[in-house]
């Protein structure tokens, strides 16, 4: 498997914390699922924040702050070194938000960002689209992990552009590639990880589904299943049938 | 002084940083910016507010 900035995972579902019905249920969810990160943001201190922190550390699984609702470099980067005080990581999860409906990342801020961050000692994971040559910009700046969407944040539309992810895990045979955002469905995060995918980032699949633990043991599983399959080489698709029992041997009836 | 604690207008007796948080009761586990610059922990005793100083202070939130 391939290391995250020389950690290596102890499962590939990277799991959010927001949006669950309560916290005990986010508890659970983390459990039964064995998600080996969770991903945290920094909001203004209200009160809720210290016994968040306390329920987060408890469950013992790796920490990934995010930049969630920056729209621009300064305001991402300070958020950045605001979160690698609180949490204490280097971890980042770099989002930079260039269109409201869409949340589509601005790649231009992205590249930008990166390189600041890392030249500061920041690993950084970049949220952004599936474009080769914004990956290859990423690299360049310093990054050593991808994570592009396969559906706007929250939309649980799965993988929109496979064709797009699939050229990407090709173009980076070495990077750790994750797919973040618009996983809706246990069979999407399998795709990803049959696609050779390193890990799978999701949160409101699982959050927001009628039953939060079920669907986020449903993921786990997907995504090991997912993970096999890749690791088992599978056949490849053709158009004709291709008979699998043995035409020797049978019998002259007709 | 008046200052701007997280959007709010607040009027303060501490003259850093540091004075403020424990002012406020921001005794948590919390990062600082002021006036839209992030100030580390380690600076924040030496940090002298100034009136109308807009002070940020950030707490682990859930998050995706």
């Amino acid at each position: 498997m391939r290391a995250f900035y020389g950690t290596e995972l102890p499962n590939p579902l990277m799991l959010g914390t927001a949006q669950y019905p309560s916290p005990a249920i986010l508890e659970q969810a983390f459990r039964v699922s064995g998600a080996g990160v969770a991903t945290v943001s920094l909001r203004r201190e209200s009160g809720a924040g210290q016994t968040f922190w306390s329920m987060i550390r408890d469950l013992g699984v790796l920490i990934l702050p995010n930049t969630a609702g920056c729209h621009t470099v300064k305001e991402a980067v300070t958020t950045a070194h605001m979160a690698r005080e609180v949490f204490g990581t280097p971890w980042i999860k770099l989002e930079l938000i260039g269109h409201t409906d869409s949340l589509q990342p601005d790649v231009f801020q992205l590249v930008e960002a990166a390189r600041i961050l890392t030249d500061d000692g920041f690993q950084v994971f970049p949220y952004t689209t599936d474009d080769l040559i914004v990956g290859e910009r990423l690299l360049a700046a310093g990054c050593e992990v991808l994570m592009p969407w396969g559906a706007p944040i929250g939309s649980g539309r799965g993988l929109n552009n496979e064709y797009a992810l699939r050229a990407m895990r090709a173009e980076f045979p070495d990077v750790p590639l994750v797919v973040d955002a618009g996983i809706g469905l246990p069979s999407h995060a399998a795709r990803a990880m049959e696609l050779g995918y390193d890990a799978v980032l999701l949160n409101t699949a699982v959050a927001r589904a009628g039953d939060p633990v079920d669907m986020a043991r449903a993921m786990a599983l997907a995504i090991e299943a997912g993970q096999l399959a890749h690791r088992a080489d599978p056949i490849e698709a053709r158009d004709m049938a291709s008979a699998s029992t043995p035409v020797i041997g049978k019998a002259f009836l007709s | 002084m008046k200052i701007v604690l997280n959007g709010e207008s607040r009027e303060v007796e501490a003259e850093t940083l540091a004075a403020l948080l424990l002012e406020c009761g921001l005794t948590g586990r919390v990062a600082t910016a002021v006036n839209e610059s992030f100030v580390p922990s380690s600076l924040r005793a030496g940090h002298q507010l100034n009136d109308g100083d807009r002070v940020e202070v950030l707490a682990p939130m859930q998050g995706g």
